[in-house]
């Protein structure tokens, strides 16, 4: 089976690979370019693991082809930190203890960042439901939602 | 070297603190490695082949086609991984759940499986394998199971416990029975009983990591296995064993656990990956999809309850009684025995008697989860507590303070309680602002308490002082939710060093002596318990050094605060040597510092929890929503306290989800119906309330810091907590768990018909 070849940005990184027609970005990110912060919880898009942000979107990668990825611009947890500089969300995670076993974590912060984007005040019933679209078995959330308020107030004062 | 595990209060310094845990970072930036991201050389994409019927004889399978197919590496059926368990049942039960031998015995039952240079070609050649099966009746229910004209799974079960021994096999493998008193005098100096049935549905730990390992068998009999698990060690005794290979060869190294709840303390596709790699000579990565781990792995018993208990009017409980039956899957378990032994244990009894019966159904092999049968105890018990509360007329609170178990109480399941938390939570509750906070319409409030034993265990924990005086901590209970910043501050606390200059590890098979799977609690309790007599025996060794520098008598030396310390008048002025110091001049002293531990961590601290719970019910729709959640548990010691908040929180959850919504739903072909997150509904950030915490502190006396273990006590109250409120809120009995829309409209209704 031949390959489409796809040219894309990726944590601002200009990426060319190729792949099948029917691999899904998640198996691309995962299996073709070693970029394995993105997780595999569900492959159905209701676990949000595998959450990374495409053209300012926040999407399932799992249900993202391969080929879609064309000319678009991705963000994938690991392009979050400016070098040794973590972001805000990813320093207050570690501060709450937002995380136990942490495989939903990079799902989490994808999500979280893009909820900050577009509502720099959330209330905490807009970051309840701004991250129900990411399962966490460990936490009962209640650690997450209050890493996310405090990186809201100390983005906003940055 | 003599360790004396037994508590001596102390000021602690780092223990009782909140630093940011060692693998954090690792974790927020994506580069944690977990069981699907690690790679190796030449490796393979293995996949399994499942039954698609409940039960069923396999007569015949045929992988020829699959062979044939380009880039097909290996095919393996039961044929390739021969029984050499040498007559240990439990080892070939597992054996027969990796891969059914001459029956299929539940829907997702893996009956062959491929190695295959690429996920496309390894499903295509699952579709050319053709398995003729006899489809045999089969039984889903656990009440069903029981019944004399249900289809007999196991024909080589007779059931274990009865007076005589029967002589027909049977779907139920074990009765057991706890107590002590008189039950029947008991309920004779009762002023009201109260008697009811209760029903839990089966719920999966739904850990959101599926099981993925890579295995890798070499020519010379040499192999490695890299796998999430909850205990490597144990994976690697009964893949060895299932194998045929010497433990000692099979290095086993667990990855970063994506969540466990007692999922991943069963081997369940690693054998099945070992056997791939062997037959193909290659390398193979094998990972569970979603649909995989619901239908073929974990998931906790679908339970049948009946519990009686009498009072006097005074609230003295007089007797209680309760017979539990736990589905086990298809294999004999202990889970109906657990949950016998659990069922009373919150509670002084002069006349206590539980029964359990383990059950075979066409369902996954059940798994422990969190407490493992603990919760659907509690749930029957605690509802008719609180019904026999209200009964009498008094305060459900008041009412289990009355008959709360004691230090020095016998408890149900036999031994007697030393100091324990039970009344303390008891206490709190009842002191709780939450308690006397106003509700509105269509809301309740319930409270529930829950027990669970703990475990100990085998322990094996090294600690190496590097020569600039940082400290490598290395121990072998896997780290599922932060123990490694728990065991770090211990290991700082006992060397009087900051927590900076600890890092903690998870060491591999090869790299350590054997430790018990992180379970029952016990992974800060027991390695804890080793990291405090590893530093022991380190310090012994700087003091010896320190001895040598100063060249006095080792004796004359004290560890103080980091510090190695010359004491006596006649030392007066040789002052202090930091263990950085020491640690400097140690290639001149004797070479490098360590100190080993390896024990029985005995003396795990029982652990009790009372949780409130608000609800508000919709009484249209049946919809249910936890609006406020109280926890209130003893931790013994809260080592690290942020990470105990989050367990009380995240039990809490699990159980929450437990109570509305979670349940495998089977179809009447016997096949799981709901196999996927969309369907088998876990709650999300929307669903829940912030989680309120209480930790109390009430020193276990068998550890020197005097910490319980706290993982698993969270999930034991929720069920009942929930159903008391949602029976509060709405005026009806809830006696079937999950109490889903449907359930709450069927109770409204059936309560309006009268």
């Amino acid at each position: 089976m031949a390959g489409v070849a796809v040219s894309t940005t990726i944590n601002g990184d200009h990426v060319e690979y190729l792949c099948q027609p029917d691999e899904t970005l998640l198996e691309v990110l995962r299996d073709r370019l070693g970029l394995t912060g993105a997780k595999e919880g569900c492959g159905t898009g209701d676990c949000g693991a595998c959450s990374v942000i495409v053209d300012d979107r926040l999407v399932c990668s799992c249900l993202v082809l391969g080929a879609e990825a064309e000319g678009r611009q991705i963000e994938t947890i690991e392009g979050m930190a400016h070098g040794d500089q973590l972001h805000p969300l990813q320093q207050k995670f570690l501060e709450h203890a937002a995380l136990q076993c942490g495989v939903c974590t990079p799902g989490f912060l994808m999500a979280a960042k893009d909820l900050l984007a577009k509502n720099p005040s959330p209330t905490e019933e807009e970051i309840r439901f701004g991250l129900a679209g990411n399962l966490c078995r460990c936490t009962g959330y209640d650690k997450i939602v209050r890493a996310v308020q405090d990186a809201a107030n100390v983005m906003k004062g940055a | 070297m003599n360790f004396d595990p037994r508590f001596s209060g102390r000021n602690f310094t780092s223990v009782g603190t909140r630093p940011i845990r060692p693998d954090g970072v690792d974790k927020v930036t994506g580069r944690a490695r977990y069981g699907a991201d690690f790679n190796m050389a030449g490796q393979l994409v293995g996949r399994i082949l499942r039954s698609p019927h409940a039960h069923a004889v396999i007569k015949k399978i045929d992988t020829s086609k699959a062979e044939k197919l380009a880039g097909v590496k290996a095919v393996i059926t039961a044929a390739d991984l021969p029984d050499l368990t040498d007559g240990d049942a439990a080892m070939y039960d597992i054996l027969d759940n990796c891969m059914a031998r001459k029956k299929a015995l539940y829907d997702g039952h893996a009956v062959a499986a491929v190695a295959a240079i690429d996920a496309r070609t390894a499903r295509q050649a699952l579709k050319l394998i053709e398995v003729e099966y006899e489809v045999l009746p089969h039984v889903t229910d656990v009440d069903e199971a029981m019944k004399h004209s249900a289809p007999l799974i196991n024909d080589a079960i007779f059931t274990e416990g009865l007076e005589e021994k029967p002589v027909k096999p049977s779907n139920v493998s074990k009765r057991t029975q706890y107590g002590h008193g008189d039950v029947h005098q008991g309920f004779a100096q009762a002023d009201m009983i109260v008697e009811r049935s209760f029903k839990t549905e089966q719920t999966h730990q739904g850990y959101i990591e599926p099981h993925a390992c890579v295995a890798s068998v070499n020519a010379d009999g040499t192999a490695e296995l890299w796998v999430c698990t909850q205990g490597h060690f144990v994976y690697r005794q009964h893949c060895a064993q299932l194998l045929g290979l010497e433990a000692s060869k099979l290095r086993v190294t667990s990855s970063e656990i994506g969540g466990g709840f007692g999922g991943k303390t069963h081997v369940w596709a690693e054998p099945v990956a070992l056997a791939l790699s062997r037959k193909a000579g290659r390398p193979v990565k094998l990972v569970m999809t979603r649909d995989e781990v619901f239908r073929a792995s974990g998931p906790t018993s679908a339970t049948s309850i009946d519990v009686k208990i009498g009072a006097k009017k005074d609230g003295t409980i007089t007797a209680a009684e309760a017979t539990l039956r736990y589905s086990c899957g298809p294999y004999a378990g202990m889970w109906a025995e657990i949950g016998a032994m659990t069922a009373f244990a919150c509670y002084k009894l002069e006349n206590v008697k539980t029964v359990g019966y383990e059950v075979l159904v066409n369902r996954p092999k059940t798994a422990a989860y969190r407490a493992p049968s603990a919760p659907m105890a509690a749930f029957a018990v605690e509802s008719a507590v609180d019904e026999l509360a209200k009964e009498i007329g008094m305060d459900p609170v008041e009412f289990r303070i009355k008959n709360a178990a004691q230090e020095g109480t016998r408890a149900s399941y036999g031994p007697v309680y030393g100091p324990i938390g039970i009344g303390p939570t008891l206490e709190a509750v009842k002191n709780h602002p939450h308690m006397k906070a106003p509700l509105k319409a269509n809301q309740g409030r319930g409270m529930a308490c829950g027990f669970w034993f703990n475990f100990g265990g085998q322990t094996c924990t090294d600690l190496n002082i590097g020569m600039d005086g940082s400290v490598s901590l290395a121990v072998g209970t896997v780290d599922v939710g932060g123990s490694r910043a728990s065991l770090s501050l211990v290991a700082a606390e006992e060397l009087g060093i900051d927590y900076s200059h600890v890092k903690a590890i998870v060491a591999d098979t090869s790299s350590l002596g054997y430790n018990d799977m992180t379970d029952g609690s016990r992974g800060t309790f027991s390695s804890s318990m080793a990291t405090i007599s590893a530093a022991r025996n380190a310090i012994k060794v700087l003091r010896e050094r320190a001895a040598q520098m100063w060249d006095i008598s080792v004796d004359d030396v004290a560890w103080e605060a980091g510090h190695a310390v010359a004491k006596g008048e006649k030392h007066g002025n040789l002052g202090k040597l930091s263990l950085k110091e020491i640690a400097a001049q140690s290639g001149k002293t004797g070479g490098p510092i360590a100190g080993h531990s390896e024990l029985v961590a005995d003396g795990a601290g029982v652990s009790f929890a009372t949780h409130i719970c608000d609800i508000e019910v919709d009484p249209e729709t049946g919809s249910t929503r936890v609006i406020r959640y109280t926890v209130v548990q003893d931790a013994g010691k809260a080592v690290h306290p942020t990470y105990v908040e989050g367990q009380y929180q995240g039990g809490a959850a699990q159980g929450i989800g437990w109570a509305l919504n979670e349940e495998y739903i089977y179809g009447k072909d016997g096949r799981l119906q709901n196999p996927g997150f969309l369907d088998y509904r876990i709650p999300v950030c929307s669903d829940l309330p912030m989680i309120d915490t209480q930790i109390l502190e009430i020193p276990n006396p068998n550890h020197p810091y005097g910490v319980r273990g706290v993982g698993e006590t969270s999930i034991v109250p929720p069920l009942a907590a929930i159903a008391n409120a949602v029976s509060n809120a709405v005026g009806v009995r809830m006696t079937h768990i999950p109490m889903s829309p449907p359930r709450i409209l069927a109770a409204l209704e059936a309560e309006r018909e009268g």
